[in-house]
C-alpha cells in the first residue's frame, strides 16, 4: 500500500476547481515527482498533502488522502502532529531569524521531543546529515539569515528533518539556487529516501528524471498520467505528457 | 508548436536517409559486380565505403551533440538513440558491401564452380530487408518492420542452402576449393546484412511505439 493516496480528489479555492478527481499513490521512501506547467495544479496539490492550504481561505476538499491509511481530512485530525510527520521545504529557504543552532532546535522544543541536555546532540546529528555541519560548526550561534543560500536550503531541510518526519514535500526546492547548490540539494534527496518519502514539486524536467523514481503529469488540474519516471520520460503513454515534456506543448 | 529543435531533427533525419541510400546502393553494386564478374564496379564499391564512414562520423557526432545540448526526452529521445543505432547498422551492411565486392573482385575471370541461382536469391532478399527496413524507418511504419523482421529465417535458409551445396561441390572435388570459398562468403555477407536489416526494423519499432522488441520472439 502506498505511504499517501489521494481517492477522488477535488479541491476548490471558491469557485475555482484545482484539482479534479485525482487518484494517486505514492510509494514508501521513494522520490516521486510531480511536474505540468504553471497553474497546473501540482502545488496545490502537495500542500493537500499536510493541509497547508487549510491557511487560505474560501477552500474546499472533496475526497479523501490517506496517510499511513489514515485519512488526514477527518475531523479529529490533529494538524500539529501531521505537520511534524509531513515536513515541508519550500523553493524559497525561509530560516527563522535565529541561529543556525535554534533553527533546528525550535521544532523540537515545541513538540517537546527531547530533553535539554540532549538537543545539542540532534542538532549536530542533523547539521550533519544534510551535510552542512562541517561548513558552520564554529559559528552555530550566529544568525541563519547569513548563510549561503543553498546553505539556508540544507538548513531548512535539516530543520525539517529534526522533528523526524516520514514524509518530505518539496514545492520547487532548487528554483532559487544555482546549478551547483541544486546539484548538492539533489544528491542530499537521494541519501534521504533511504529513510524518507519524498515528493517534489518542480518545474524542472531535467530535475524530475534525475531525481525520481516516479513522476505525475498534471495539466489543469488534472493528473493526466502517473508512472516509473524512466518510463514518462522515454515512452509516455498520453500525447499530452509527450507534448509538454518534448516542449511542444502550446 | 514548431520547434526550432524539430529543424535539427529534420536535418538528422535527413543525413540518415542520405546514409542509407549510399549502403543500399552499395549492396546493390556489390551483387552487380559479383554477378557480371565486374572489376570495375568492385572497386567503386570498394572506394564507396569512406563516404559511409564519414557519415557515419557526422551522423553521430550531430547525435550526441543534441543529447548534451538539448536533453530530448520522449520520442525525441527516442529518435536520437534511434538514429546512433541505425547508423552502426548502415555502416556495417556498407562494409560487408565491400567484403562482397572484395570476393567478386577475387573470382573476376574465373569460371564459376556452379551457376549462381540462390544467392541472387538470398541478394534480392537482403536488398528488400534493407530497403522495407529503411521505409519503415521513413514512414514510421511498425507493420513494415515487422514484416522485415519476420523474413530473417528465410535469409538463414537461404544461407544454409548455398552452403550445403558448395560444400558438397568441394567434397567432391577438392580443387574447386578456392572458387567456392568466396560463394561461401558472400553467402554468409548476405545474410548477416539480413541480421542489420532486422536490426533496424526491430529500432523503427522502438523508435515508434517505444517497445523494445529486440531479442524477443513476438
Amino acid at each position: 500500500m502506498g505511504k499517501i493516496i489521494a481517492k477522488n480528489l477535488d479541491f476548490y479555492y471558491k469557485d475555482f476547481q484545482a484539482l479534479k478527481n485525482i487518484n494517486l499513490e505514492i510509494s514508501e521512501k521513494k522520490i516521486t515527482a510531480i511536474i505540468g506547467p504553471s497553474g497546473c495544479g501540482k502545488s496545490t496539490l502537495l500542500r493537500c498533502f499536510n493541509r497547508m492550504n487549510d491557511l487560505i481561505e474560501g477552500i474546499r476538499l472533496e475526497g479523501e488522502i490517506l496517510i499511513d491509511g489514515v485519512n488526514i481530512y477527518r475531523d479529529d485530525s490533529d494538524l500539529l502532529f501531521l505537520r511534524k510527520k509531513v515536513g515541508m521545504v519550500f523553493q524559497r529557504p525561509n530560516p527563522f531569524a535565529l541561529s543556525i543552532y535554534e533553527n533546528i532546535a525550535f521544532g523540537l522544543k515545541i513538540h517537546n521531543m527531547a530533553k535539554r541536555k540532549e538537543i545539542p546532540k540532534i542538532v549536530e546529528d542533523c547539521l550533519n546529515s544534510v551535510h552542512l555541519l562541517d561548513e558552520v560548526r564554529d559559528r552555530l550561534n550566529t544568525s541563519a539569515l547569513k548563510l549561503s543560500l543553498e546553505q539556508k536550503q540544507r538548513l531548512c531541510i535539516a530543520r525539517t528533518l529534526a522533528v523526524k518526519p516520514e514524509v518530505i514535500l518539496m514545492d520547487e526546492p532548487c528554483s532559487a539556487l544555482d546549478p551547483l547548490a541544486t546539484l548538492k540539494i539533489e544528491e542530499l534527496m537521494q541519501e534521504l529516501r533511504k529513510d524518507y518519502t519524498i515528493v517534489i514539486v518542480t518545474h524542472n524536467m531535467q530535475q524530475a528524471a534525475r531525481v525520481s523514481d516516479e513522476t505525475g503529469f498534471m495539466l489543469l488540474g488534472e493528473l493526466v498520467e502517473f508512472g516509473k519516471t524512466q518510463d514518462i520520460f522515454t515512452r509516455p503513454g498520453d500525447k499530452r505528457t509527450e507534448d509538454y515534456i518534448t516542449g511542444r506543448f502550446g | 508548436m514548431e520547434r526550432h529543435f524539430d529543424e535539427e531533427l529534420k536535418d538528422l533525419n535527413l543525413l540518415i536517409l542520405k546514409m542509407a541510400s549510399v549502403a543500399e546502393e552499395a549492396i546493390f553494386k556489390s551483387v552487380e559486380a559479383l554477378r557480371r564478374q565486374d572489376k570495375k564496379l568492385a572497386e567503386e564499391v570498394i572506394g564507396s565505403d569512406k563516404i559511409i564512414d564519414d557519415l557515419e562520423l557526422e551522423i553521430d557526432e550531430r547525435c550526441i551533440d543534441l543529447l548534451a545540448t538539448k536533453q530530448p526526452m520522449a520520442k525525441d529521445l527516442r529518435f536520437i538513440t534511434t538514429g546512433i543505432r541505425i547508423t552502426t547498422d548502415l555502416e556495417r551492411i556498407a562494409d560487408l558491401a565491400v567484403d562482397i565486392a572484395e570476393r567478386a573482385e577475387e573470382l573476376v575471370d574465373q569460371p564459376l564452380v556452379k551457376p549462381l541461382i540462390d544467392i541472387p536469391k538470398l541478394a534480392v532478399l537482403a536488398q528488400e530487408m534493407v530497403k522495407g527496413a529503411l521505409d519503415s524507418f521513413v514512414k514510421r511504419d511498425i507493420d513494415l518492420a515487422r514484416n522485415v523482421r519476420n523474413r530473417d529465417d528465410e535469409a538463414d535458409h537461404l544461407r544454409d542452402l548455398v552452403q550445403k551445396e558448395l560444400i558438397e561441390i568441394v567434397s567432391q572435388d577438392g580443387s574447386k576449393a578456392p572458387r567456392s570459398i568466396p560463394l561461401l562468403l558472400v553467402a554468409r555477407h548476405l545474410e548477416r546484412i539480413c541480421d542489420h536489416a532486422t536490426n533496424i526494423a526491430e529500432d523503427v519499432v522502438y523508435m515508434v511505439e517505444g517497445m523494445v522488441i529486440k531479442h524477443r520472439p513476438f
